[in-house]
């Protein structure tokens, strides 16, 4: 039992690193996770879900705008990003903060086909972030039933 | 009765032509005397000024008078009656009146009329001198205006050749010379040479020795010279023998100095150098040099020698320019290609940093758990020699990266608080092994009034001693050595201009490591603080070391504003090693490892504290929401500025708004608060989370009466700070 228990928690020490090192994840997380304790125990995928609903819903918002026929409100689309950007950088998602702030770019020069890619990259990203935090918290769960503690990663 | 007649009776009538032609000279004379006066009052009627007509009346009179008595007379030729003669006789005794009476006035007349002519006399003269002076005068402006015109001309260039060539041409021109020349001094100042002239093109390359009589005299004096047309320095071209060379004017031309150039004084300097202007009047002319033709030149002269004098000054000035660019631009190469170099240098050192260092660690590491682990003798000894030689050379490497950080000028001092005497004790534990290994006793000597808890860079402070301590070790053979630590409080042995002045909050301390070992030659006492220098020795040389780890001290001391120095009596004598630096006494009684502030915040207990968090982000807000809650904050969110007005109330103490939509609406919010809570003493703190903390945002918060900005996303740690620095201080202006 233990030695499966080390194994779950090196497997998920692991899987925290690899998000880090590629980049999916960013100190700000780390901030949230020391923000987690036994006051609020699920702190961390509170604000997760709340985040990936945002993000659906700002996507969802900048999809449309972009579809309109005739002239493209860029101020919408602006102003969307400038809200995803905010999310994102408060949960520590790396990718999509980085995706985000080209995306502003994108829609300051009105750049149309720039915007729909980017939108389609948003899009991606913060739907394998959501697979792979998935993943993380399977693994917390994991260990939780197989009775040990789920280990602090130290990212340094 | 016969009437007695006075009249003469005719004698004899063979007088009767006599008495024909009196009667006829009398007639005549009457009509003479009549038509006289007439004449005269014609001609004076019609001249305009004659101012004797009193006399003219008498005179009219007079002759009047006298022509009526000769004709009068006529009547007395023949018998006449009494009535004749009496009329005779009134005539004759009124013309004796005015006749009397004009002889008298006459005597008074003449003499006047004599002056008039005298005056009139005086008058022309006097006009025909006026005249003269006025061709004078006329003259002599003419001459001013060639003056002034020559002047222009020659002043209105600053180049030499053009100066010297107008000069030429504008006399040449006014006066009507036939030639002109300039003979300039040669280099050597022996000669003169012709430089210029008027009517030939290309003269020909001729000098004339200066030292000729007649050239003394014309430099003796200012003014223009009349000289002798068959002097060297006049006889320009070959003289054919029927020409009567015209008259020859010699003048000198100051050549200045720049430095003597004053205006109204020029001092009579026997080592000045003048050129000679030769001018000569046209050949068979007969003219003759007048007074202001030479006045001209002596004028022209002088411009000519100003306008020299600013050629020379402006060249100068130009070749002075030329040289300053060229220099400027050696300068500017020179430095770029330093830039170039300490870039080159830092870029090698920020690889070797890192490249280096990581397979060094690796290297003591993985040697340090060989250590640990079952060896043989020999293979311990070979451990111990690897790992000996890695620390080295990580010793080495550190030591040339911090020497290049401290002359960039880049290190900064790490200030912590530390306690002292516990450095002091720690190093001394360091070099034991080796003292004792050396025979070696070490004293330490810590003085009394020695403050225990310091604020300063606790381990650079260490290198130092480590280092003066070390070398002071490893530089003795025998004898002892001690280390003192004190305070100091005045300095003779520094240098004049540092003053050591303990303040309040600061003391210097001074530690002196004395050895009884080696000694140090006085001569080479400088040079132990440069790089990569060592003494001579060869024990010296086969204790290790780089030679570095005096001048990374000296940096040390210098950044803690202190000063190191050695003092050694010879060798053979030992060396005494002091140096002073500047620390901060800590007033706390325990370590708080928190730098430069001196009064520390302790940590505000934040528990049920009132905060408001305003963003429209609803991850933001539950992040933000989340830290506050962690330390202990009660924290109410809203999401919209209008909520945020009417749920804020005095019981918040603090705000948080979220301002990095676009729009100003945010910092309005401010406003609207303040005036909200005007009244009140406890004011509300707000501080504005933000995506960006460049100085224009922050101005803006600033001016709309934010007390602090903080960069999103906020950490935990920095919440905490800011908070405290809030609550302590009421406003935060953090730069993260």
């Amino acid at each position: 039992m233990d030695a499966h228990v080390a194994q779950l928690q090196m497997q998920y020490r692991n899987y925290i690193l690899s998000l880090y090192q590629q980049g999916f994840l960013d100190d700000q997380f780390t901030e949230l996770k020391s923000l987690q304790d036994d006051g609020s125990p699920d702190f961390v995928a509170e604000v997760l879900s709340l985040f990936f609903d945002d993000c659906v819903k700002l996507v969802g918002n900048m999809a449309r705008a972009l579809d309109q026929t005739g002239t493209v409100d860029f101020c919408q689309v602006g102003a969307n990003v400038h809200q995803l950007k905010g999310s994102s950088s408060s949960v520590g998602a790396k990718r999509v903060k980085g995706l985000c702030i080209n995306f502003k770019e994108l829609c300051e020069a009105k750049n149309y086909e720039g915007c729909v890619r980017c939108l389609q990259q948003v899009d991606i990203e913060y739907k394998t972030l959501k697979a792979k935090l998935q993943d993380m918290f399977n693994l917390e769960k994991q260990i939780v039933q197989a009775g040990g503690i789920v280990p602090q990663v130290d990212i340094n | 009765m016969m009437e007695v007649c006075n009249c003469i009776e005719p004698q004899w009538p063979a007088d009767e032509l006599l008495m024909k032609y009196q009667y006829i000279s009398d007639f005549f004379i009457a009509v003479a005397y009549f038509s006289i006066p007439l004449e005269l009052i014609y001609f004076v009627k019609k001249s305009a000024v004659f101012p004797y007509r009193w006399v003219l009346v008498q005179f009219g009179a007079f002759i009047v008078l006298c022509g009526a008595t000769h004709l009068i007379n006529l009547w007395t030729f023949t018998t006449h009656s009494r009535t004749v003669a009496l009329v005779m006789t009134t005539a004759k005794v009124l013309t004796a009146v005015v006749s009397c009476a004009t002889a008298l006035m006459l005597v008074h007349i003449i003499p006047d009329l004599l002056s008039v002519k005298t005056r009139e006399l005086f008058l022309k003269n006097k006009a025909a001198e006026l005249d003269r002076e006025m061709g004078l005068i006329r003259t002599q402006e003419e001459t001013g205006r060639h003056v002034r015109m020559l002047t222009h001309e020659i002043r209105s260039t600053l180049d030499r050749h053009t100066i010297l060539k107008t000069t030429l041409v504008e006399l040449g021109r006014t006066l009507a010379l036939e030639e002109c020349a300039l003979w300039m001094p040669t280099r050597t100042g022996l000669e003169l040479q012709l430089s210029y002239t008027l009517r030939q093109q290309h003269p020909v390359e001729y000098t004339v020795p200066i030292q000729l009589p007649v050239i003394n005299q014309v430099f003796g004096t200012s003014r223009a010279v009349k000289i002798s047309p068959n002097s060297p320095v006049a006889r320009l071209r070959p003289v054919s023998g029927k020409y009567l060379l015209g008259e020859v004017v010699a003048v000198r031309v100051p050549l200045l100095h720049l430095s003597n150039f004053q205006i109204n004084d020029w001092p009579e300097l026997s080592t000045k150098r003048y050129a000679l202007m030769v001018l000569m009047l046209p050949s068979d002319s007969a003219r003759q040099w007048h007074v202001h033709e030479l006045e001209l030149v002596e004028v022209v002269a002088d411009q000519v020698a100003v306008a020299l004098s600013h050629a020379a000054i402006l060249e100068e000035s130009m070749r002075a320019r030329d040289l300053l660019m060229e220099q400027n631009v050696a300068l500017d190469i020179a430095r770029r290609e330093a830039e170039t170099a300490i870039r080159a240098r830092n870029d090698f050192l920020a690889v070797m940093n890192h490249e280096m260092r990581t397979p060094m660690h690796a290297i003591i590491a993985l040697s340090s758990l060989l250590q640990e682990t079952e060896l043989t003798p020999e293979q311990r000894l070979m451990v111990e020699t690897v790992l000996k030689s890695s620390s080295l050379l990580a010793t080495l490497m550190n030591d040339v990266l911090d020497l290049s950080r401290l002359e960039d000028g880049s290190l900064q001092l790490e200030l912590g608080t530390f306690n002292l005497h516990t450095l002091f004790r720690e190093v001394l534990n360091l070099i034991k092994p080796i003292a004792v290994i050396k025979k070696l006793p070490i004293t330490l000597n810590l003085a009394p009034d020695l403050p225990e808890f310091v604020v300063g860079d606790e381990k650079r402070l260490m290198q130092i001693i480590l280092n003066i301590v070390g070398n002071a070790v490893k530089f003795s053979k025998q004898g002892s050595i001690s280390v003192t630590a004190l305070v100091t409080k005045s300095d003779n042995r520094a240098p004049p201009d540092f003053f050591v002045v303990p303040t309040g909050s600061h003391f210097y301390l001074r530690v002196k490591v004395k050895d009884l070992g080696a000694g140090i030659n006085p001569q080479d006492i400088p040079k132990l603080f440069t790089k990569f220098a060592q003494t001579q020795s060869l024990a010296t040389r086969s204790s290790g070391g780089s030679g570095l780890g005096l001048a990374i001290s000296k940096r040390f001391v210098n950044l803690m504003e202190g000063n190191i120095w050695i003092e050694s009596e010879g060798v053979g004598k030992g060396c005494t090693a002091i140096f002073d630096v500047k620390l901060g006494i800590s007033n706390e009684s325990k370590q708080s490892g928190i730098p430069k502030v001196p009064a520390n915040p302790q940590h505000v207990n934040f528990a049920g504290l009132k905060v408001l968090v305003m963003d429209e982000n609803g991850v933001s807000r539950m992040v933000t929401k989340g830290l506050l809650v962690h330390l202990g904050c009660e924290v109410t969110t809203v999401s919209s500025n209008e909520e945020c007005l009417r749920v804020v109330s005095h019981e918040h103490r603090v705000v948080f708004m979220d301002v990095c939509t676009p729009g100003a609406e945010n910092y309005q919010i401010a406003l609207r608060i303040h005036e909200k809570f005007t009244k009140r003493h406890q004011m509300t703190l707000l501080a504005a989370l933000t995506g960006n903390t460049d100085k224009p945002t922050k101005e803006k918060c600033m001016s709309f009466g934010l007390d602090g900005v903080l960069l999103k996303p906020v950490s935990l740690d920095n919440m905490r700070n800011v908070l405290s620095d809030l609550l302590e201080h009421r406003v935060l202006y953090e730069a993260m």
